[in-house]
This record gives C-alpha cells, sequence and structure tokens, in this order.
C-alpha cells in the first residue's frame, strides 16, 4: 500500500531522477579531478607536494553545508542576477569537488602500488614519458580509478548538506532532501512513506558499492616490488595544478570569509568596511554557545568511544582470525553503504518506542545523536587500525601467546602501541568530521540539543547568511587548527595522515 | 652483437660505493656474466648499462660509441637493448603478445610477425592471449626472454633471471638461455649470485666483491687459476690454506704448508701466500700432510671429509667413512697465489732455507 503509494508520486520520480543526474554529473567531475590531480601529484616530484595534497583532501575536511556556504558567496559575488549555483548543475559541481577526494585517494594508492620495475621495462623498451603515461601508468590506474568512482556515487547520493544547501532554495530536489522535508513537514506519522524514499537510496548506493566490488574483483593483480622513482615536473605543470587548487579549495573560503567580515548584508567588503560584529552577534546568542558545546561534547564522545570500541574490534578480526569478527569487520563498513539519512531515519524508528525494560525513550535526547554518531564514524576508526593490524606480524602476537600472555596484556601491550598513531588519527579525524556534522543531526535533534551544523544550517536558512558565513569561519577555524597541530605532531612521520603520505 | 666498454665506472648509493671504478670489456656476441655474492654491486653495474642509473664517474661505451660519460647520457630506450627483470617485470594489464609487441610498437616496427617469431623462439605460442597472472613461473620468464628478444636488439641483459624459480626449472631455462644465446647471436649480460649457473652458461664470467672487479676470465680460468682469495672461496666451494711461498719457475711455486715443502702451480713472490684448493685436488694419502678430521658429509656418493689443514678449513673426498682425528692429505694440484695485506717477508721462509 505504502509502497505503490510513494512510488505513484510524482515527486518520488523527481526527486529519484534528480539525484541520478546530479550524482552522475558529479562522478564525472570528481574523476576527473581526482585522477588529474593524483596524476600529478603521484607520478611526479612537485614543489610544495604536501601542500597540494592538503588542499587536494581539504574537502574530507570541509563539511558539505560549509562548501555550499562558500560556493553561494563565490558564485554570488561573481556572477549578477540571479545566483546560478541554486541548481542541479551548482549541485553536480559542488559534490564533484567534495568527493573528488575519493577518487584522488584511490588513484594515489594505486599508483603507489605500481612497481618500479613495470615502468623500467617500458623506458627499456624505448617509452617516452608519455607512453609510459599513457601505456603503463593509467591502465593500471583504471581499476582504482572505477573503485573510487563508485564511492563518489555512493557518497554522492547520500549527501545531504549540498542539495539542503542547494537544491530545497533552487527547487531541485533530491531523495535525501525530499525524506527531510516530508519528515519535517509531517512528523514521524508519514515514517513508512518515507522509508520507501530511503529504501530507493539504499538500493543506489548499494548499487554503486556491488560495482566496485566487481571492479577491483576483475582487476588483474599488480606485482609487488619497490615504488618507482617518479620525474620532476616541469613548471607550467605545477603552476596549473596549484591553479586548480587555489580555484576550486581557496577562492570559495575567501569569499566566505569576506561574507563573514562584511558589516550587513549587499554591502561592499573593504579594508575599512570589514567588521567583526557577525562574529560578535553569532558567539553572542546562547542557542549558539550551546550548539558549540553539544557538537563539541558530542564528537569527542564518538570519537573516544569509536577507538576504544574499534581496537580490540581490529585485534580480533586481524590478529586472532576470529571469524565472527571477520563478518562483522564488513558489517562496521554498512555506514558507507547508507546513507546518513537512511541512517537517521533507522534511528528514528528503532529509538522511537521506549526502550524495553527501562521504558523511557531517547528519542529527542542527545543519547540518538550520540547513537547514531557511533554508527556513522566507527568505520573511520576501524579501517585504519584494520590496515595497521593486518600489517603486522602475526607472529608478534603468537610470541607473546607462547609467554602465556592474556589477550588484555597481548591487546595493550603487543597489538596497541604500533597501532597508537593510525588510531590517534583516525580519533582526531573522527572529532573533526563529528564537529560539523550536519546529516543526521538534521533529522535528530530536538530544541535544546541543537549542533553546530544544525545551526549554520538554519542561519542559513532564515536568511542570514552573513551569521551563517561567520559560525562556518569559526568551526573551520577550530578543525583547521586541530589540523595543523596534528600535522606538526606527525612530522616525519609518513603513512599517518592522509596529506603525508 | 654489441662490444660493451667501462672505464672506471662509479656509482655510488648514501656513501657506499656500489660499483667502484670498474673497468671491463664485453666482446660482441658473448654470454658474459656477472657473478659475486648479493650485495656486491653486480645488479648496479647492470643497471648502469641499460641506462637505468647514470654512472658518477667514468664512461660505458657500446660498440665503440658513448653511451654514458659525464654529461652525456643516452636513455635506455635508444641504446637498443633487452632487459630480462628478476621480477619478469610483465605489465599485467596487457595480454602476453601485448607485452611483447609493446617494444616494437614504440619502435614502429609491424609487430604482427615479430610476436608470433619471438613467441615461437620460447615455445610459447599457445599462450599469446594470457595474462602474466595466468601464467606460471617458468612461462612468466620466457615472456620476458621473448620481449626482449622480439625487438632484436644489439645486446640483452639478463638480471637474476632465474632467482624466482624451482631448481630443476633452473637447469632447462639455463639450457633455454643457452640456446638462444645461440640462435640470436646476440650478447648476453648475465647477473647472477650463483657460481654454477654462471659457471656452466658463460663465456666469460666478471667476479665482484664490495663494487669492485676481482677478475674476468673464462669459467675454467676462474676455477683452475683464481687471482684472488674471494674468487678462489667463491667459485666451486674453492678453499685456501695460508701457506708460504719460498720461490716460483716456470709456473710452479715451491711452497711450506705446516712445515712441509710441496710443489704447486702459480706464479706468486717469494712470502705469505694462499694455496687455492678444490675437493678434485685433494685426497686421503697416508705419505700426505698431517691434517685433523673434524667430520664428514655424504654428497654425490662420496664421503666429504671436513678437516683442519694448518688451521684452515678443507674438504676431502673420500670413498670409505673416516673416523675423527689425525689423518694424512695428499695435495695434487691447486693454485698458488700472493696473500694480500700480510707482511711480504716472513720469518719462516728465512728459516726454512
Amino acid at each position: 500500500m505504502v509502497i505503490a503509494e510513494a512510488w505513484d508520486s510524482r515527486a518520488t520520480w523527481r526527486a529519484l531522477e534528480n539525484t541520478l543526474a546530479a550524482s552522475a554529473g558529479s562522478v564525472v567531475i570528481s574523476v576527473v579531478l581526482g585522477t588529474g590531480l593524483a596524476l600529478a601529484l603521484g607520478a611526479f616530484r612537485m614543489r610544495g607536494r604536501v601542500a597540494m595534497t592538503f588542499l587536494a583532501l581539504s574537502p574530507l575536511l570541509i563539511p558539505s553545508q560549509i562548501m555550499a556556504l562558500a560556493w553561494i558567496e563565490l558564485a554570488g559575488a561573481l556572477v549578477p542576477g540571479p545566483n546560478p549555483i541554486y541548481s542541479g548543475t551548482g549541485i553536480a559541481l559542488l559534490m564533484g569537488v567534495e568527493h573528488m577526494p575519493l577518487v584522488f585517494i584511490a588513484v594515489r594508492a594505486a599508483l603507489k602500488a605500481i612497481p618500479a620495475d613495470l615502468i623500467e621495462a617500458a623506458r627499456i623498451g624505448g617509452a617516452s614519458q608519455g607512453a609510459i603515461l599513457r601505456r603503463v601508468i593509467l591502465p593500471l590506474c583504471l581499476p582504482a580509478c572505477g573503485a573510487g568512482a563508485a564511492l563518489a556515487f555512493a557518497a554522492a547520493v547520500g549527501n545531504f548538506g549540498v542539495p539542503a544547501l542547494l537544491g530545497i532554495p533552487g527547487r531541485f530536489p533530491m531523495l535525501t532532501t525530499l525524506i527531510y522535508q516530508r519528515l519535517n513537514g509531517f512528523g514521524p506519522s508519514i515514517l513508512g512513506q518515507v522509508a520507501v524514499l530511503a529504501l530507493l537510496l539504499v538500493a543506489l548506493a548499494g548499487a554503486a558499492l556491488a560495482l566496485r566490488a566487481l571492479t577491483l574483483r576483475l582487476a588483474v593483480p599488480v606485482p609487488q616490488g619497490r615504488p618507482f622513482e617518479r620525474p620532476r615536473a616541469s613548471g607550467m605543470a605545477t603552476a596549473a595544478v596549484w591553479t586548480s587548487l587555489i580555484l576550486l579549495m581557496v577562492t570559495p573560503m575567501l569569499a566566505l570569509m569576506g561574507t563573514a567580515l562584511s558589516p550587513a548584508l549587499g554591502v561592499k567588503l573593504g579594508l575599512d568596511t570589514a567588521s567583526l560584529q557577525n562574529f560578535a552577534q553569532v558567539l553572542d546568542s546562547a542557542t549558539i554557545r550551546r550548539a558549540f558545546v553539544n557538537s563539541l561534547l558530542l564528537s569527542v564522545a564518538a570519537a573516544v568511544i569509536s577507538t576504544v570500541i574499534a581496537l580490540p574490534f581490529a585485534w580480533l578480526s586481524q590478529v586472532a582470525r576470529n571469524r565472527a569478527m571477520r563478518h562483522l569487520d564488513w558489517l562496521a563498513d554498512a555506514p558507507f553503504v547508507v546513507p546518513g539519512t537512511v541512517l537517521a531515519l533507522a534511528a528514528i524508528m528503532t529509538f522511537l518506542p521506549p526502550l524495553p525494560v527501562l521504558g523511557i525513550s531517547v528519542y529527542g535526547t542527545p543519547a540518538i545523536l550520540l547513537i547514531a554518531y557511533l554508527a556513522r564514524f566507527l568505520p573511520l576508526a576501524l579501517r585504519p587500525l584494520s590496515a595497521a593490524a593486518a600489517s603486522t606480524e602475526p607472529a608478534l602476537d603468537e610470541a607473546a601467546r607462547i609467554f602465556g600472555a592474556p589477550i588484555r596484556a597481548r591487546i595493550a601491550r603487543i597489538f596497541a602501541p604500533p597501532v597508537a598513531a593510525p588510531a590517534l588519527a583516525g580519533a582526531v579525524l573522527i572529532f573533526m568530521t563529528a564537529f560539523n556534522e550536519l546529516t543526521l543531526s538534521a533529522l535528530l535533534w530536538s530544541s535544546g540539543n541543537e549542533t553546530l551544523g544544525v545551526m549554520i544550517f538554519s542561519l542559513q536558512y532564515e536568511g542570514n547568511s552573513t551569521g551563517a558565513a561567520a559560525l562556518s569561519v569559526l568551526s573551520l577555524l577550530l578543525v583547521a587548527g586541530l589540523a595543523l597541530a596534528l600535522d606538526s605532531a606527525c612530522r616525519g612521520r609518513e603513512g599517518i595522515l592522509p596529506w603525508r603520505d | 652483437m654489441a662490444s660493451i666498454d667501462l672505464t672506471d665506472v662509479t656509482l655510488s648509493f648514501g656513501g657506499t660505493r656500489a660499483v667502484d671504478r670498474v673497468s671491463l670489456s664485453v666482446p660482441s656476441g658473448a654470454f658474459f656474466s656477472l657473478l659475486g655474492p648479493s650485495g656486491c654491486g653486480k645488479t648496479t653495474l647492470l643497471r648502469l648499462i641499460a641506462g637505468l642509473e647514470r654512472p658518477e664517474a667514468g664512461r660505458i661505451a657500446m660498440d665503440g660509441r658513448v653511451v654514458a660519460e659525464g654529461r652525456s647520457f643516452v636513455e635506455p630506450g635508444e641504446r637498443d637493448l633487452g632487459m630480462v627483470f628478476q621480477s619478469y617485470a610483465l605489465w599485467p594489464h596487457m595480454t602476453v603478445a601485448a607485452n611483447v609487441a609493446f617494444g616494437l610498437e614504440m619502435r614502429r616496427i609491424p609487430a604482427k610477425d615479430r610476436v608470433a617469431e619471438a613467441l615461437a623462439m620460447v615455445g610459447l605460442s599457445h599462450l599469446a592471449d594470457r595474462r602474466p597472472h595466468q601464467l606460471s613461473g617458468g612461462q612468466r620468464q620466457r615472456v620476458a626472454l621473448a620481449r626482449s628478444l622480439a625487438v632484436r636488439p644489439r645486446l640483452i641483459l639478463l638480471d637474476e633471471p632465474l632467482a624466482n624459480l624451482d631448481a630443476h626449472l633452473r637447469q632447462s631455462m639455463l639450457a633455454e638461455f643457452r640456446r638462444i644465446h645461440r640462435q640470436s647471436g646476440t650478447t648476453f649480460v648475465f647477473v647472477t649470485h650463483d657460481q654454477n649457473e654462471a659457471m656452466a652458461i658463460s663465456d666469460l664470467v666478471a667476479v665482484m666483491d664490495a663494487g669492485r672487479l676481482q677478475q674476468v676470465d673464462s669459467p675454467q680460468a676462474l676455477f683452475d687459476r683464481p687471482a684472488s682469495a674471494m674468487v678462489a672461496r667463491f667459485v666451486g666451494a674453492g678453499r685456501t690454506v695460508p701457506v708460504d711461498v719460498l720461490g716460483s719457475r716456470g709456473g710452479q711455486c715451491d711452497l711450506l704448508l705446516a712445515g712441509h715443502r710441496l710443489s704447486a702451480p702459480g706464479d706468486a713472490p717469494p712470502g705469505p701466500g694462499w694455496l687455492c684448493l678444490h675437493a678434485r685436488d685433494l685426497a686421503i694419502d697416508p705419505a700426505g700432510i698431517p691434517a685433523e678430521a673434524t667430520g664428514q658429509r655424504f654428497e654425490n656418493g662420496m664421503q666429504m671429509v671436513h678437516a683442519l689443514l694448518a688451521d684452515a678449513e678443507v674438504d676431502i673426498p673420500s670413498r670409505a667413512p673416516v673416523a675423527p682425528g689425525a689423518i694424512r692429505i695428499g695435495i695434487a694440484g691447486g693454485w698458488v697465489i700472493a696473500r694480500e695485506g700480510a707482511p711480504a717477508c716472513h720469518l719462516s721462509v728465512a728459516s726454512a732455507q
């Protein structure tokens, strides 16, 4: 009944169509940008590679609602008349930039795995640098590129921040925003109908990830070997990479900064008119201060609890090779398949009725936010830990077993010390992501439990874009400060932070 | 069909000289081996010849044309050579035929016939459409060789090509290399740490140690007349026994070994020397020099008796087992060289005379 109803609805069809079109468009942008940047930074030696890599990965640290705000300001400042960013094209462009790092990371890893002798054999065969790139390097990166594209598609389908800020005012509904608007408009009574939309989302993301698994399975195995030596990039190429990175990553942030500093909407910004009054106004609001504290507590809790859960989890699945745990390991990846909006819906459906035994409902309390955050971010802690655990020598643990060390000691004294650094990096990444979370919070927040992401979104929604910009800048500064602190702590140790490889 | 001339070629990595003032000549059409323990610089020397590394100093010439000296450098693709890598380095995303055709396409040579011919030469015509990961180690090895042969280079470089193969496959691949070398007439330079491989297959063997060239000679000459103690010990499980050379005349040296006088081939100046011995030079002999048997192992149907002769270890073949304790060893042959680093004059020389 409910399914047929939703199926017949024209709004559903339109949202599905829009979701597919905008996501497909964004994948093209992600693939072109991500592959190009990975090749430039991974196959050549360039000056300022760490800074460039950081910029290329920065969309991972910048939440989509802030990215959207920044581009709104940039496009508004550049183009007179109606802002062209409030459209399907704008959404595709932004999601393309935002999910570019997924392709970038996949292609970069594939590049790093190409053994030197494959390149040297081509050189001996008489291939020019261009021919080596075309005939050897690019084809070897193709499977990774396809896998990254599938990830980018799944991420685009589940993206909420960009369509929420661009699609709602631009009347370009997508599945995620349709769910949000229905729930906001009609409340939990409409859950059944909305669940059908959620299933559509899961099917799309699931299909993309199945495609990814297939791509990786069909790829030929690349033999191991020492990494190849990268030729120095020409000055022109370096300049081109810098230009595109600055245009795509830095200028929108400058536009956002400009809005945050402008005295009032529409007043031209100059050195004489710049003011901090927007910041003062934002910090003056008790609600916003409360949201700051809420987000801070929630994200710290999510980071700490995720890491504490992930540590024994990674040990059991990778070192102890526990079968049940290996399946759970796969299950922990589910949040990547399940878009945030769907996860939030599931959380509402599960926790709206009072908990058994206790007889109280966590719906409308911060607990439901924390539970959803944990479900969402556990993989961020688990992934680097399992990777580190998989690369440790199993004999180390076996040697401790021979001496009769109990499991607790084996985890704490043998397993944990070498993986502490990636675990810490994972925790900080969770904190940075959770601090600005919007997708889950938008559906799960309640009065008194606002989060920073929700605050920025509603400020913009109310038309207070200078306030939204100021709050965005504040939270970005906090995240950037944290990233820099982490960077200096990890200096000289490679492979822990994604931008220091 | 290319000759190679290296003059004082040097290359260091992080302060250590991987290749240290090496000069050698590879005659055109030869099967030439670079032999030495791991880390001796032989692979670096091969990569210098290939053009994958640039020498810091010295000159490399092929057929009289300088390919590396100072600032002038010929890229590997323009040296007209083929290389078989230790890992085979087959491009995993290309079929066997595409791997073999690659070099031809780069040289704009019609590939079809030449690919078929090269695959036929290594006996893999039926696998042309497979991918490398579907092949066995020995088959990959043949594809790598076919890929080098297809462009009909002047020179083929082989970097430990047998290291990743099973023992029984090695023998048949060695025979294959020899056949293909004869058929193609191309110069082969073969890097290996296995002296059996090098001795079995080469016209000439260059022995390297710690970046330096020790000796370049035919396998027979390396075995019979090693130029240094390192070569003597490295080739054919050779042993070196300290002796005092009393004098030499007409290619024979008079020696004092553990107080006994004897004569052995060699051309060493009077003073401390090494007597280089192989198992074939030794026998249990009641009239021989006293030694101390310490144990034995069974090998190729013979007992190899371990013994200490003048505090140096030697292996003596024997048909019957020998009890540990005092024995006597007869020496027939060997080769005498000067002992490096020892004082030129030894007291016992004077006392013996």
